[in-house]
């Protein structure tokens, strides 16, 4: 065995059971072990979802930990300062602070909180994100529930998030949290349509739900999603960062403007359990991006050396960097620019795009042409139709850019003082046409 | 009777389903004939259309069908149109609330004010 | 019939819950309480779906019941501040109760007595394609109809929930 490791160390993936590039050789080999013995038919399959869960439970627990790290001091960085930097190395022990932190501090809970809700709420809010990464393909034979209708699955467990979050807003019997889960529930609501309609282009061109297919249709056209469905992975990013309650659309959380949201009256370890499940979401949601448009274990024949669920980690991770430079970047919307967002530009260029997938998934069918010729242009096609969708979408709809604006821009009502423009450019800016009501 | 052999652990047959969808259809109708509230009424009827959806889904299952996809249209079709039914009973609901203060059926008994 | 005792078992631990939770959406004291029990409801009618191999069905029951309609009826009891939360019976819960009694005995008894024609087809493989085809080819007419019946009851739902405008307060 050893003999085998070093005399071939660049040998593809194997089906011993020691090789841990495909775990599903050493599950397997448990499995047998288990028949051979004599077991009864539900222990296998008991043993063998226990050992998948075991596996991403693992995964979730290393999430949660480090990307407390790395999102304070990514952060950071990208604002030029330092981050956390006194725990460790580093500050590579600064989320073993955190945890100490709130592991001694005392859980308060209201007399006239809803004792059994405010307990559940972050539980409730924390299962969907881990029931997620059930679906997932970590490997060419790594799925844990290889589901037929996976991606509908995700779409279900990402509305049962939203149910979590109102129930941690009325279990507070507070009207700040109340109102801010209100808010923070129609913005869920509302963005789940742009995250359906945007991966159903996804499911139209790989012919079925399943996200071990949807990762074997980039492996056999030798490309990414992302390439053929540009729009789809920007609206779906979108929408999921608003989905997270991530800036630029976190006003669930905007500490200044409704005091903490709905997690206002938490303290403690249940503080914590939100805290963690937020980051466990963002993972997830960055498992999905990584999955359906990155093409998961698959890297270009890289896979059958490295272990594809390396491979699929450093696409979440990569994914997941996005994720918070968009985070350390942008400023944060207001609910109805939110909103105005959701109904005016992402569904009508998700429902936009659909309408051209499905054109050219009949072209593709109909004619039978080989994937060669189509699938390239197809690829300038939708690259093409995202620019000038983009591009037609904000000469419409956006508010126009003054720099000296020489009228109020604020609603009808609301008095914003115009600044004066300096002497060297004049009144107003050369060529500027009047300003719009400032919402998007 | 088929449904109660000894190994009745053993094995799943229609029976069993339909009983359990019995069930809870019964706990919706008793839900839906006694509550004050007309959202808790509302709630029986969900909770009967979940029955009635469980049972269409084991005929689909077990019985002899040329297509027995039907009871998986059926039951989506169900789904779809309680959904729309429940948005449009809360918002009256609510409408029904802005004007009496109340959503107790005891007192929106009267058709004219 | 299902034979495999992994699902059997699955079957009744699912079946138990899911009427657990619906006895506790009618005896529970409180309507929130009420309606996260019906939530749960929801969840555990969509194990049994799977049970029956309706996988398809199983995940739009957890997206449209418990993700929207549940959603949909916290927000109509949060809109409703001065109604009282007591989850209360009204006069007709004996009534009710030897109604629904009887229509459980009807229901059983029609479930044990009927010959059913049973057949030896195993679990369902593709449903969400066939389903796809089936909604495409013979389902056509009613597919498009609900759609129309959708639309309008978003609008039905919209305008039944309008404030009215101070001057049309009058009629």
């Amino acid at each position: 065995m050893i003999g085998a490791l070093l005399a071939a160390p660049t040998a593809l993936v194997t089906d011993n059971w020691w090789d841990i590039r495909d775990l599903s050789n050493l599950s397997g080999a448990i499995l047998d072990l288990i028949e051979d013995a004599g077991g009864p038919g539900w222990l296998t399959y008991v043993v063998g979802a226990l050992l998948g869960t075991l596996g991403i439970v693992s995964f979730i627990g290393g999430v949660a930990i480090i990307n407390i790290w790395i999102e304070r001091r990514v952060v950071g960085r990208m604002q030029s300062r330092l981050g956390p930097n006194r725990v460790g190395p580093f500050g590579l022990l600064q989320p073993v602070a955190d945890a100490i932190k709130l592991m001694q501090k005392e859980v308060l809970q209201p007399r006239v909180a809803d004792g059994l809700v405010f307990t559940v709420a972050p539980i409730a809010f924390t299962v969907p994100g881990i029931a997620l990464l059930a679906v997932i393909p970590w490997g060419r034979n790594m799925v844990l529930a290889d589901l037929d209708v996976g991606i509908v699955f995700l779409f279900a467990m990402s509305s049962l998030a939203a149910l979590a979050v109102f129930i941690g807003g009325y279990g507070s019997n507070n009207k700040y949290a109340l109102f801010g889960s209100m808010r923070v529930i129609a913005m869920l609501v509302t963005y789940e349509i742009p995250i359906v309609l945007s991966l159903l282009g996804v499911v139209m061109f790989a012919g079925s739900m399943n996200l071990n297919q949807i990762v074997l249709f980039q492996a056999d056209n030798w490309l990414f999603l992302i390439m053929l469905q540009p729009l789809a992975f920007l609206i779906y990013f979108l929408s999921s960062s608003a989905e997270l309650n991530r800036t630029p659309a976190d006003l669930a959380e905007a500490e200044s403007e409704i005091a903490g949201g709905y997690h206002v009256e938490y303290s403690g370890m249940k503080f914590g359990l939100y805290y963690a499940a937020e980051l466990i979401n963002a993972v997830a949601v960055s498992t999905i991006i990584a999955t359906v448009f990155l093409g998961g274990w698959w890297l270009y024949k890289i896979d059958e050396i490295v272990p594809g669920w390396m491979i699929v980690i450093g696409k979440i991770y990569a994914v997941y960097f996005v994720f918070i430079w968009t985070r350390g970047t942008l400023p944060r919307f207001r609910i109805d620019q939110l909103l105005a967002f959701a109904w005016k530009w992402m569904t009508p260029m998700a429902i936009i795009n659909i309408l051209l997938v499905a054109g050219e998934v009949v072209l593709w069918e109909e004619t039978g042409w080989s994937a060669g010729l189509l699938l390239p242009l197809y690829i300038a096609i939708n690259g093409a139709m995202t620019a000038v969708l983009i591009v037609a979408w904000v000469r419409v709809m956006a508010p126009k850019f003054q720099r000296y604006p020489d009228r109020p821009r604020m609603y009808d009502g609301i008095d914003v003082p115009s600044l004066p423009a300096p002497a060297s450019i004049g009144p107003t800016a050369p060529g500027a046409a009047p300003a719009r009501r400032a919402t998007v | 009777m088929s449904v109660l052999p000894d190994v009745v652990l053993m094995t799943l047959e229609l029976e069993q389903v339909l009983i359990v969808g019995g069930i809870l259809f019964a706990i919706g109708l008793y839900v839906a004939l006694s509550k004050r509230n007309a959202i808790g009424i509302l709630m029986g009827v969900e909770l009967m259309l979940n029955a009635v959806n469980v049972t269409l889904l084991a005929f689909a299952r077990f019985i002899e069908s040329p297509r027995p996809i039907d009871g998986h249209v059926f039951a989506t079709f169900v789904i779809t149109i309680a959904a729309a039914e429940a948005a449009v009973a809360l918002a009256l609901a609510v409408a029904v609330y802005r004007h009496r203060e109340t959503v107790n059926i005891d007192e929106i008994d009267v058709l004219r004010w | 019939m299902i034979d495999d005792a992994g699902i059997v078992v699955a079957f009744w631990i699912l079946s138990a819950t899911t009427v657990i939770c619906a006895l506790m959406v009618a005896a529970a004291r409180n309507l929130i309480h009420a309606v996260l029990f019906l939530a749960l409801t929801f969840v555990g009618v969509a194990g049994i779906y799977i049970v029956l191999s309706a996988d398809f069905v199983a995940v739009v029951q957890v997206l449209i019941y418990a993700g929207a309609v549940g959603v949909l009826m916290t927000f109509a009891i949060m809109l409703t501040p001065g109604a009282d939360r007591l989850n209360s019976s009204t006069v007709f819960q004996a009534p009710a109760l030897v109604l629904s009694a009887l229509v459980l005995a009807v229901i059983v008894f029609v479930a044990l007595d009927t010959e059913w024609a049973i057949s030896d087809r195993q679990a369902f493989s593709a449903t969400a394609r066939s389903l796809g085809e089936a909604f495409l080819k013979p389902y056509i007419v009613p597919f498009e109809v609900a759609s129309v019946l959708l639309a309008a009851a978003m609008i039905g739902a919209i305008v039944l929930s309008r404030e009215e405008p101070e001057d049309e307060r009058a009629a």
